[in-house]
């Protein structure tokens, strides 16, 4: 599927031309528009039918490259709650003097999603928090995504904000770059990122200014590497034990 | 080596004063030395390996006397990499290692990652009601197993063994039933993204109603044993005191979050896997300590033997009906079947894709080897765990495999609250606070 055919299917109005014969194909879960607005977002580029690298193209796959596509920024004004969050959003950091906080907003599959610049991450999440019309209390956990071919937008952090009040969810989505994978820690705002920000140092390398101990948190203290960075292997690691190394499996024996 | 040197306590000078290493069990110079510098601070190292820290945890207890003025836990001990794992397979294979995270809450960690997947496919409401109503089935039963578990190690740590042996008795009972819909006592991999994975065996229902029969008169058993018990009641009330500003703070929720009083339960709140269709209550105490915690799992047992037994009505109901999605693009293709040499696809099915059908051969050998596409997005589908919130962000770049899958596990969270719950008390008071929030070690590591 190229992008043409996503940005075509999302599009659905009568005015298309569509052919009915298609819209079986349309309507298979795959082949489903994957945002409201047309516009999608490319973050990189999928090589191969199943994934694997360097094991040569036993499946005749190995040259085919996709886009891979995210769902689009949605348009405003947007539906229902949503809006309403996102109007209290804006007036909230407008009175804190807070401009350009929030570089979009995404709605996929009825969740809301938030990209967040990085420097206002604070007084995003302070906002979110304490405004009695937004009242995120909840902190439910923070988590990373490595996209190695998003240039600039490499590792990108994710916080899922719950509120009680309200009975609703939000994300946040903060991007920052390889080269300077630095960003404010919220855990003045929500204590509970304490670990959950620790883990995700632990396993991306990110690395959160203000947090009072980032130290590692499942990995040994002196481990080399961040293991959920998509540029570290599965395995492949020798693993020291009494003083003496054991290599990793794919490195035992010779079979030649 | 002199002979009145102890082989098992050494004591060094350092910069930060003299200190103590003890690897054996004789305190004896550390009760001389400490005599010598005239005070009574000691850092205790506990665990990883120590029976009462519920699982491999290491808690490193600052001490003055026997009160806690420090309490920090290390954690990772029991780190696999399933996250890093399932993005090396298919999303469907992906159950079978997110079953082993929350080993004490399997059906709740497949049921998350499969609510994600569904919505992440659009097909929420394509999912057979009859899978529906066994996943709920067996998440209670489930709920059931797992707050026995914390009842029955709870009692063990603070030295009430009859507490852990009826405990573990029941549970068996609950595993019995899982052995029997699922074929394991653990490790399932039973809740499949678009259904379950096989029907209900015949006569299930039948001991799924005795098994309701026989916890109706076990559970008020445990009542009469604990909840008016003077030396269970001495341990526990007032001990790992946490209010609603802090659970809130702490993003605490589950029992711990209930013992405050709020009612928050994603079930009634945020309902899924048609909960709101149950008749059941939301259990609060308001003590905000271990022993509220623990009438509150104990009453949750009753309130899931309501869902489970309201749920087998449903199933007796919709005999024959699907269990798996239609979709055969989405569907595992082969039935399973218990063959002489154990279980494995049903022989119709092989005689089908070997000798009738090469279509349906490419059909099962696409969708087992390269498995099912998403599309690209992301997605968080919390459910209410026995410990609490218990959610999968998932992640997919539209492949055949999780881009990305991150647990938010209840354990790891409530975890946190270890040094609030236990600094200023007493050292065996730990362990009952710890007990009380029912920390899963393979799930806080994964």
């Amino acid at each position: 599927m190229t992008d043409d055919d996503k940005t075509g299917t999302a599009d659905k109005t009568d005015t298309t031309g569509k052919a009915p014969d298609q819209r079986a194909v349309e309507e298979s879960p795959e082949n489903a528009p994957a945002t409201l607005d047309p516009e999608v977002r490319a973050v990189g580029a999928r090589h191969g039918m199943f994934g694997t690298r360097g094991s040569g193209d036993t499946s005749g796959y190995g040259g085919l490259v996709q886009p891979v596509v995210y769902p689009g920024l949605a348009r405003r004004p947007l539906d229902g709650w949503h809006e309403e969050v996102a109007s209290a959003l804006d007036a909230a950091l407008a009175a804190a003097g807070v401009s350009d906080g929030i570089e979009g907003v995404v709605v996929h599959r009825g969740e809301l999603t938030f990209h967040v610049r990085r420097d206002a991450l604070p007084s995003v999440a302070r906002a979110l928090r304490d405004d009695p019309s937004l009242r995120f209390e909840v902190l439910s956990g923070v988590s990373g995504v490595h996209y190695p071919d998003d240039a600039g937008r490499e590792i990108h952090v994710v916080h899922h904000l719950l509120s009680m009040t309200w009975n609703r969810r939000v994300r946040l989505e903060v991007s920052v770059p390889d080269a300077d994978p630095h960003l404010p820690s919220v855990v003045t705002t929500y204590p509970t990122a304490d670990w959950h920000e620790r883990e995700t140092y632990d396993m991306f390398g990110v690395v959160f200014d203000g947090h009072p101990a980032l130290t590692r948190i499942l990995m040994p203290d002196d481990w080399p590497g961040h293991p959920q960075r998509k540029d570290y292997p599965l395995g492949g690691i020798p693993v020291e034990y009494k003083g003496g190394s054991v290599p990793p499996p794919d490195q035992r024996r010779s079979y030649n | 080596m002199t002979a009145d040197q102890d082989l098992y306590a050494s004591s060094t000078e350092t910069t930060e004063g003299r200190v103590f290493t003890v690897s054996g069990q004789d305190w004896d110079q550390i009760a001389e030395g400490l005599a010598e510098d005239d005070t009574e601070r000691v850092v205790v190292n506990m665990g990883p390996q120590h029976p009462s820290t519920h699982g491999v945890l290491r808690l490193i207890l600052e001490l003055e006397g026997e009160t806690v003025t420090e309490a920090r836990c290390g954690i990772g001990y029991l780190h696999t990499g399933i996250e890093k794992n399932m993005e090396f397979r298919s999303w469907v294979q992906g159950v079978t290692f997110c079953t082993r995270m929350d080993y004490l809450s399997p059906f709740f960690n497949e049921a998350t990652y499969c609510l994600g997947i569904e919505r992440l496919l659009d097909i929420e409401d394509q999912v057979p009601e009859k899978a529906t109503v066994m996943r709920v089935l067996l998440m209670e039963l489930n709920r059931i197993s797992s707050h026995l578990v914390a009842i029955a190690t709870g009692g063990m740590e603070i030295g009430a063994l009859t507490v852990m042996t009826v405990g573990f008795r029941e549970r068996e009972l609950v595993l019995d039933l899982f052995e029997l819909i699922t074929g394991l006592r653990m490790n399932h991999a039973f809740i499949r993204p678009g259904g379950v994975a096989q029907d209900l065996p015949p006569g299930a229902l039948d001991e799924i109603r005795a098994f309701v029969a026989l916890m109706r008169k076990r559970l008020p058993e445990y009542a009469a044993l604990c909840n008016a018990n003077p030396i269970f009641k001495a341990r526990l009330v007032d001990v790992g005191h946490l209010d609603l500003e802090g659970c809130v703070a702490l993003g605490m929720t589950g029992p711990v979050l209930r013992s405050t009083g709020y009612p928050w339960d994603l079930r009634k709140t945020q309902p899924y896997c048609g909960y709101e269709t149950y008749d059941f209550d939301v259990q609060t105490w308001d003590t905000a300590d271990s022993y509220g915690r623990f009438r509150i799992r104990l009453a949750e047992m009753e309130e899931s033997l309501k869902i489970v037994e309201q749920a087998a009505e449903r199933l007796a109901g919709l005999e024959g009906a699907p269990v798996m999605i239609e979709d055969k693009k989405i569907a595992w293709p082969s039935q399973l079947a218990i063959g002489s040499d154990g279980m494995g696809n049903s022989l119709d099915h092989i005689r089908h894709i070997m000798g009738e059908s090469m279509e349906a051969l490419i059909h099962h050998f696409k969708l087992v080897t390269e498995g099912f596409r998403v599309p690209a997005g992301q997605a968080y589908v919390p459910v209410e765990g026995p410990r609490g919130e218990l959610g999968a962000h998932v992640v997919s770049d539209g492949g055949t495999r999780p881009y990305r899958v991150h647990f938010r596990d209840p354990s790891f969270t409530n975890l946190q609250a270890t040094s609030v719950m236990s600094e200023g008390g007493m050292v065996a008071d730990v362990i009952v606070a710890i007990a009380s929030i029912d920390p899963v070690m393979g799930g806080v590591d994964r």
